[in-house]
């Protein structure tokens, strides 16, 4: 009983089932389905946050180019949609029916050749994950084996972010250009505008960002979740000691990669439509600011910092539209003025020892009782980095 | 009934106009100022069956613009020009005896934010009709989302066309309205046999362009394109661009450059000594707003074909321009858009009371056929496509940043948003 408490509250298994509960029945239950839908669009921007923590917060490397992996992933959950939405009948109206209709905008008079695996739903879902990866792979590869890192690592994840976008918008004919991929209907037939399938999109977004999170705690846990913790702090040590840093540096950037590539496929489904202005810096950067606001250490804590930042962003403007860009501004300084571990840091600082006074007087009656009493249960969230988290034991190996 | 026609326009359908009329004795309040009268001839249950947010005094219609971001510089004049017809209308008691109240929402620049914000407006607020967007990407952004609600837009940009909508009415110029009766005039005028086209690199311009080497090389036969050029947008560095057109000597530019772009382009062209003297150049983006910040020196003698300049000389543009003034302050200026962004309410009420109801069903089945005699701009009549009839005009920008009107066909042109022979 007591191993299993401990491993409860080591594991983190507490924070992620309060955060489940919240998403999956608190919401759904308080919401209607327009702002449901919103929190869906929001907690898109969350499975970036928390690539964001394995990247930056638990191995050290700050990519200000995440928006590139949440967008391609997206474009191509776009482009499959956008195949089934301009079939012949549909696209009549066109000089060539059945091809996009920015294409025929575009003078093209037929579907360019990489866009035909995108037909097919199993190979368009495979190229969500795989392409933003093997991107991530050969950017990443070419800079860690030459020990490119920190700044200058942060400033050539921007470059390829404003490359991309350049990119994008300049072959207007092949992506739709400023616009976008606008205007999706449906999913093998299945009219993804309506409410019920809102309501299942959330839900299946909803599943996957919980399965994540549990994965990346899972990694966390493992010898490599210590390998990466280890290679942030003294990474010549690790190196000295056998271990091929650049690769585990490569691991972290692809995983969180294809983190955000779910993201930004599940983003283009319940908004129903993708263009370049995610791929971008500001984009990218928003992104980074969310992960700053929930606790960059902090798998949970990065979710709570999207739907925070974002709530905050849509009730500021429709409450202030003249002033909105000011008060989310106050909230970004106050937050890192505040505090600057963010809202898992508010908590490790301030609610966790206020719920350890309270506990304290009691604590021979609490070992009986089963761990219930405080909500989220503890330690899981930020470790600060003195004190290593989790899996420490793995490092004897 | 005709009180108030010199100062501030009346889009009553001549039918209506003639029912109205025929009404008068019935209900001799009818259309006085401020007297709210519509609510027993116009019960909240008959001229709202859809749950639109209208009570029996006052309808909720929404604005989505840029008022912050890179857009906001462009959208600003809009949201002022739709906000004064709608203070307008109400102080002339409303429509069917209501109010207008307005919830505005801010676009911020990004096209996420226009969907999120249009689905708010249509499905939270249930507003009768939305007034907003400005690039076509927000429009874009913002389609799928009232067709789906059956919301309703007005939108006030001139635009590429290859797009016609149940659910919205396009209040500015359609591609071909803008340009090709330019091009004619620049031929006839000018005598221009090459063109060299230059633009932004996104939808409208490509579009523009397409149609203007179409009409330039096989419909029209007006000569040849001796080039045709993108930048990207943002783009301030057009050296390479002037060096082009020295050697290609074209009779006419013809330009579709946007943005700070604009800027740069005018100005570099005058330091490399092509000027409005010198060349001849036709444009599809220069309006009073871009002139602020081109600069009247760097753009006088170039032309600019639009459907509305500030300087038109007739009673409704004056009043306009001088209601316009009064509110905004007298250095406001008044381009294409934003006279186009005060047709949409006008456009509306015409079409709400010929329909007799706000559902949007019904207030779309009305618009075709929709006339308005005293617009600024003129009479234009809104087509079955939803867009509008309308005058063509050609004014040269002149060194104090006000544009001449050189040339108005005389004939209203017939919009076209998916031209035969030019695809």
């Amino acid at each position: 009983m007591d191993a299993f408490k401990s491993w409860i509250a080591r594991s983190g298994t507490g924070s992620i089932l309060l955060l489940a509960l919240l998403i999956v029945v608190v919401f759904p239950l308080t919401m209607d389905i327009f702002r449901l839908n919103l929190v869906g669009k929001y907690l898109t921007y969350a499975f970036v946050a928390v690539g964001l923590v394995m990247l930056w917060g638990y191995g050290g490397i700050l990519s200000l180019g995440q928006g590139v992996f949440f967008g391609l992933g997206g474009y191509m959950m776009a482009m499959f949609l956008k195949l089934e939405a301009s079939d012949p009948e549909a696209t009549k109206i066109q000089s060539t029916p059945g091809i996009p209709d920015f294409m025929d905008w575009n003078q093209l008079t037929e579907l360019p050749l990489w866009w035909e695996p995108f037909r097919h739903l199993p190979l368009a879902l495979i190229a969500v994950v795989a392409v933003p990866m093997v991107l991530a792979f050969i950017i990443s590869f070419a800079m860690f084996k030459r020990r490119v890192g920190g700044v200058y690592f942060a400033i050539i994840t921007q470059a390829v972010a404003l490359i991309l976008t350049v990119l994008i918008i300049g072959q207007q004919g092949y992506t739709g250009g400023v616009n976008g991929i606008t205007d999706l209907r449906t999913l093998l037939g299945w009219d993804i505008r309506s409410d019920s399938a809102k309501y299942v999109l959330y839900f299946v977004n909803a599943g996957l960002l919980i399965g994540v999170i549990a994965l990346c705690r899972w990694i966390q846990m493992s010898k490599l979740g210590t390998l990466l913790l280890a290679m942030r702090d003294k990474e010549d040590r690790v190196r000295f000691s056998g271990y091929d840093v650049a690769m585990f540096k490569v691991f972290a950037f692809v995983l969180a990669a294809g983190i955000s590539a779910i993201g930004g496929a599940m983003f283009t489904l319940q908004v129903g439509f993708m263009s370049p202005s995610f791929v971008g810096i500001v984009p990218s950067i928003e992104m980074v600011i969310f992960a700053a606001v929930g606790g960059r250490m902090s798998l949970v804590g990065a979710v709570y910092g999207a739907l925070l930042v974002n709530f905050g962003k849509t009730y500021f403007s429709e409450s202030a539209p003249d002033l909105w860009l000011f008060l989310m501004a106050a909230l970004f300084i106050g937050v890192v003025l505040a505090f600057p571990n963010g809202l898992a840091g508010l908590y490790e600082s301030h609610v966790k020892p206020w719920f350890a006074r309270r506990k304290a007087p009691k604590a021979a009656p609490a070992a009986v009782e089963p761990p219930a009493a405080p909500p989220p249960s503890p330690s899981q969230k930020s470790a600060p980095p003195a004190a290593l988290p989790g899996g420490v034991q793995g490092q004897s190996a | 009934m005709a009180d108030n026609k010199d100062t501030i326009p009346a889009p009553l359908t001549s039918e209506q106009r003639r029912k109205v009329l025929l009404g008068m004795a019935a209900a001799p309040a009818l259309m006085v100022p401020g007297v709210s009268f519509g609510n027993a001839q116009f019960p909240t249950a008959k001229v709202n069956t859809t749950k639109l947010a209208v009570t029996d005094t006052e309808v909720i219609v929404g604005q989505l613009h840029s008022a912050t971001g890179t857009m906001a510089i462009s959208e600003t004049g809009s949201i002022q020009a739709e906000q004064l017809a709608i203070d307008q209308i109400n102080a002339m008691g409303g429509i069917l005896g209501r109010k207008i109240k307005v919830i505005k929402e801010d676009g911020a620049s990004d096209w996420p934010t226009f969907a999120e914000k249009s689905k708010k407006l249509l499905v939270n607020d249930k507003v009768a009709c939305v007034f907003g967007c400005w690039t076509s990407a927000s429009r874009k952004a913002v389609l799928p989302v009232f067709e789906k609600e059956n919301g309703l837009l007005y939108y006030p940009t001139f635009y590429e066309g290859l797009e016609q909508s149940k659910n919205v009415i396009y209040t500015g110029q359609e591609a071909t309205q803008q340009i090709i009766w330019g091009l004619d005039w620049a031929s006839k005028e000018k005598k221009a046999k090459t063109y060299f086209l230059i633009g932004s690199d996104y939808i409208w311009p490509r579009t523009s362009m397409k149609i203007a080497r179409k009409h330039i090389e096989s419909v029209g036969k007006l000569g040849s394109v001796v080039g045709e050029e993108y930048y990207p947008l943002g783009h301030t560095n057009f050296n390479s661009l002037i060096n082009k057109i020295k050697v290609a000597k074209p009779d006419c530019i013809f330009a579709a450059v946007v943005g700070g772009s604009n800027v740069a382009f005018y100005k570099q062209l005058k330091a490399a000594g092509i000027t409005g003297a010198k060349q001849f150049l036709l444009t599809l983006s220069v309006t009073e707003d871009e002139m602020l910040g081109v600069g009247g020196e760097n753009f006088a003698g170039f032309y600019s074909s639009m459907k509305y300049f500030q300087s038109l000389d007739n009673a409704n543009n004056k009043a306009f321009v001088e209601a316009f003034k009064k509110a905004y302050g007298p250095k406001s200026v008044i381009g294409d858009v934003t006279q186009a962004g005060y047709l949409g309410p006008w456009l509306w009420k015409a079409a709400v009371e010929k329909a007799g109801s706000f559902d949007v069903d019904k207030v779309v089945a009305a618009s075709p056929g929709i006339e308005l005699k005293t617009a600024p701009e003129g009479y234009v009549k809104l087509h079955e496509n939803h867009h509008l009839w309308s005058k063509a005009r050609i004014a040269q920008g002149q060194p104090d940043g006000t544009f001449k009107v050189v040339a108005e066909s005389a004939e209203l042109i017939e919009p076209n948003p998916f031209p035969k022979g030019y695809q």
